[in-house]
């Protein structure tokens, strides 16, 4: 315990009831009461902390109340810290932070439409994961039952807030797009081309994912994390795998620690390549795209060779990964990497010797690094505009702790850096594989299985190629969860890309969006 | 410009001549479980490692029927590793797709010995009908020569892992447009619907008016094992289950995700019912 807490003690001895550390470097501090306002105050303004998420849980059968938990960060520190704070059933409501953190919008309105938590004060209390068919329910109390069958309702109509003036007007986009991506409805304003405003309306793709993690056994719920977002199948199932890991106290072997890290930066090469390719496609160089769908095949070839699947799915398991390698597969994976490698720089030579390609991303879709702290934005969007942050790095996971490798960060906030921060992240990962190659040690690929203890609580944080991934969980009997908390990096995301539009024209649109490239399931879940 | 041209020169060719060669699978890829049902002496321990439910059992009077469903296999290999005797192997199968869903599921009876486990096998259904992937499809491609299939994709719910390999159809490797099939941006233009799901209460609405904006003759796809039965979603309150449960489905393509050539046989077997469907509407 470090003289921070005995600080907070003596600084809030009414709020605060207890502090502790269940789990190594996770401390947890129990408050007395709802209203963690001045707490958090002292948290972002003093240790410049970042609230990471927010999220409830539902313990009124156990312990009669809610739980509110905030989760924060402090640079420098590799300890998270967690604050819980208890609300009491019969009066369900906390003190909303979104008029002051904006970051947290979203996630307040869906504990009011999960649990039936009033987020009092929120200055836009409207309902946002269920939409206007749904009934007045709140699928994650503990007595609604997952497979509940609801009726159809007639609500009333989501309402996008009008824009008026001469030559103003709305253009509707989704929830079905043009090109082959997820669902989600975009309500334009505009004044001839530039974007006046952007309202996003998403949780259409809301498949019960949480509540279904509290309804099936442990050893199936690792392949519902792979499917959170199928393109971070990997990430998402080892952050969930690790918060099992650490509630459960199972220590990953070495090998498998080694493995974790060449499988999560693996699958950040893929998608940065695709997303590369597609910034271009999107303002009309062809060729670079199709360079990039080619390199990308070639690393999933690679995924295919050390997984079973080019997708990276079905690896990892609680306890380490499900298959060990031969000599060959490891050494399959150096002659491979160095072909991506060539091949990935002579793309990006053929992409910065084109000046039209560059005029189209620069200064295209700006996200000022001030909004993007604000925003709490995360991972690549996050760091190229200024957002120093890398779970890798910060609070390292896996074998990262004896890595070391650069963190790419840009001020600049255009479509162009957030392009560059992807293709430098290629190369630092290429190096890391390279490196966890040669350092592969070895041994068990896999704890021998165990039964996980009930009611144990823990986190985990994992860089996804995308972002930042927290999973929490609070173990249940028989194998089973009581809760699965998930945030993806896109819920934190999609709020800049309202402000990355503004005034930029229509057409520009689609590669602003494709070079944040959120996560439409991973949102909704 | 002349850097782009040398590269391309360099790299050459790059499609793969699917399905007319066979792609050049890893070793280590896992198609679909096949199973040896004779072989099996239990199927408890792969129903429980199962995570969506594609192998059931249920036992009733001493005697228990197995079920086995494709169109809920997410191709894990749990199953394979929880038997014994090797009765379930996985497979480099991937030419899956199905023109009737109940063609995805086989059973099994088994009596029973008083420890649960299999005493005898009374009856089972042999695997899916799996045709001889390069003939009916290269007829199909023949008659198609010279006319073009459109598609729309709609996503409906999927965690998007279907999306990244209908992406990826697009890029060099698979060029879909060899076939003179390509992706179009509405409904209105679209011979066929890509469907993924499962369809989410959220997007159910959406799904519908899509189908209806498209034009008849039309054809309708579900992907994936969450497109066809909700796969580990399954339903519940906000998860409908498969495409079938909200619009006609023509043809079926199983994976998590189906790989680029599982989805290419499934569009190419769809192609045999756009030709018959308009036949019989021009009729």
């Amino acid at each position: 315990m470090t003289p921070l807490f005995e600080e907070l003690r003596e600084r809030f001895p009414e709020q605060i009831r207890s502090i502790d550390e269940p789990v190594p470097d996770q401390v947890t501090v129990l408050l007395s009461g709802p209203d963690v306002t001045e707490i958090a105050r002292h948290f972002l303004s003093e240790y410049q902390a970042r609230l990471v998420t927010v999220f409830a849980e539902d313990r009124v059968k156990a312990e009669a109340v809610f739980y509110n938990y905030y989760l924060f960060d402090r640079p420098g520190d590799t300890a998270w810290v967690v604050l819980k704070a208890p609300i009491p059933a019969d009066h369900p409501s906390f003190p909303s932070l979104a008029a002051e953190l904006p970051a947290v919008n979203w996630q307040e309105r869906e504990i009011q439409d999960w649990f039936g938590l009033e987020a009092a004060g929120h200055p836009n209390p409207r309902r946002v994961a269920l939409h206007d068919n749904w009934p007045d329910v709140h699928p994650l109390l503990k007595d609604f039952p997952l497979d509940t069958v609801l009726p159809l309702f007639e609500g009333e109509r989501h309402v996008y807030r009008p824009a008026y003036g001469e030559g103003v007007f709305h253009i509707p986009v989704g929830p079905v797009h043009a090109g082959i991506i997820e669902p989600g409805h975009f309500d334009f304003a505009v004044a001839g081309e530039p974007i006046l405003y952007l309202q996003l309306r998403m949780f259409y793709t809301h498949k019960g994912t949480e509540k279904l993690f509290e309804n099936i056994p442990i050893h199936r719920a690792v392949f519902l994390a792979e499917s959170i977002s199928g393109d971070s199948a990997f990430s998402h199932g080892t952050a969930f795998c690790e918060a099992v890991e650490r509630a459960a106290e199972i220590e990953v072997p070495r090998r498998a620690q080694w493995m974790r890290v060449i499988l999560l930066e693996l699958e950040r090469i893929a998608n940065h390549i695709a997303d590369v390719g597609a910034i271009a496609n999107d303002v009309g160089f062809v060729i670079a795209n199709a360079h990039a769908g080619r390199i990308r095949e070639m690393v999933l070839g690679m995924n295919e060779m050390l997984t079973g699947s080019r997708v990276l799915r079905g690896m990892v398991g609680i306890g380490g990964v499900r298959r060990d390698w031969q000599q060959a597969q490891v050494e399959a994976i150096e002659s491979t990497l160095a072909v991506v490698e060539r091949e990935f720089h002579d793309l990006v030579v053929i992409l910065q010797a084109s000046h039209s390609t560059r005029h189209r991303l620069e200064r295209t879709g700006i996200l000022r690094p001030e909004k993007a702290s604000m925003l709490g934005v995360v991972g690549v969007a996050g760091r190229a505009s200024g957002v120093n942050l890398d779970i890798r790095r910060d609070h390292p996971y896996e074998a990262y702790r004896h890595l070391s490798f650069s963190v790419p960060v840009y001020q600049a906030g255009d479509v162009r850096h957030r392009m560059k921060v992807r293709i430098d992240e290629v190369a630092e990962s290429v190096q890391i594989i390279r490196s966890a190659v040669s350092r592969l040690p070895e041994g068990s690929h896999r704890a021998p299985a165990q039964p996980i203890p009930p009611d144990r609580c823990a986190l985990s944080a994992v860089e996804g190629w995308r972002g930042e991934i927290v999973h929490w969980v609070r173990t249940g009997e028989g194998n089973c969860l009581e809760r699965c908390k998930v945030k993806d990096p896109s819920i934190n995301n999609w709020p800049a890309i309202v402000e990355a539009v503004e005034g930029n024209i229509v057409a520009d649109f689609p590669v602003i969006n494709k070079s944040f490239n959120l996560s439409y399931s991973g949102t909704d879940r | 410009m002349f850097k782009i041209l040398q590269k391309s020169f360099r790299v050459g060719t790059a499609t793969a001549d699917y399905p007319r060669v066979a792609p050049r699978l890893a070793e280590q890829y896992r198609g679909c479980p096949e199973f040896d049902f004779a072989a099996w002496s239990d199927a408890r321990p792969a129903a429980e490692a199962c995570p969506t439910g594609a192998i059931a059992v249920s036992d009733h009077d001493g005697a228990r029927q197995v079920t086995v469903d494709y169109g809920r296999c997410i191709f894990c290999g749990e199953c394979e590793a929880a038997s014994a005797n090797g009765a379930v192997k996985m497979s480099r199968q991937f030419e899956l797709a199905v023109t009737t869903r109940r063609d995805l599921v086989l059973t099994a009876e088994y009596t029973l010995r008083s420890d649960g486990s299999h005493a005898e096998l009374k009856s089972a259904t042999s695997g899916p009908a799996v045709e001889e992937p390069g003939k009916r499809i290269a007829e199909a491609i023949e008659d198609l020569l010279g006319r073009s299939l459109s598609i729309r994709q709609v996503d409906a719910g999927s965690c998007n892992g279907c999306e990244q390999e209908i992406v990826a159809l697009n890029n060099p490797v698979h060029d879909i447009e060899r076939f003179g099939i390509h992706f179009v941006a509405s409904p209105r233009h679209a011979d066929m619907l890509l469907v993924t799901g499962p369809v989410t209460r959220n997007m159910e609405l959406a799904l519908r008016k899509t189908w209806a904006a498209t034009p008849d003759p039309k054809i309708v796809v579900a992907v994936g094992a969450c497109g066809i039965s909700g796969g580990i979603f399954g339903t519940n309150y906000a998860s409908l289950g498969g495409v079938d449960a909200v619009i006609p489905v023509d043809v079926y393509i199983p994976g998590c995700p189906p790989r680029p050539e599982a989805l290419l046989y499934g569009i190419l077997l769809a192609l045999g019912k756009v030709r018959q469907r308009g036949g019989s509407h021009s009729r």
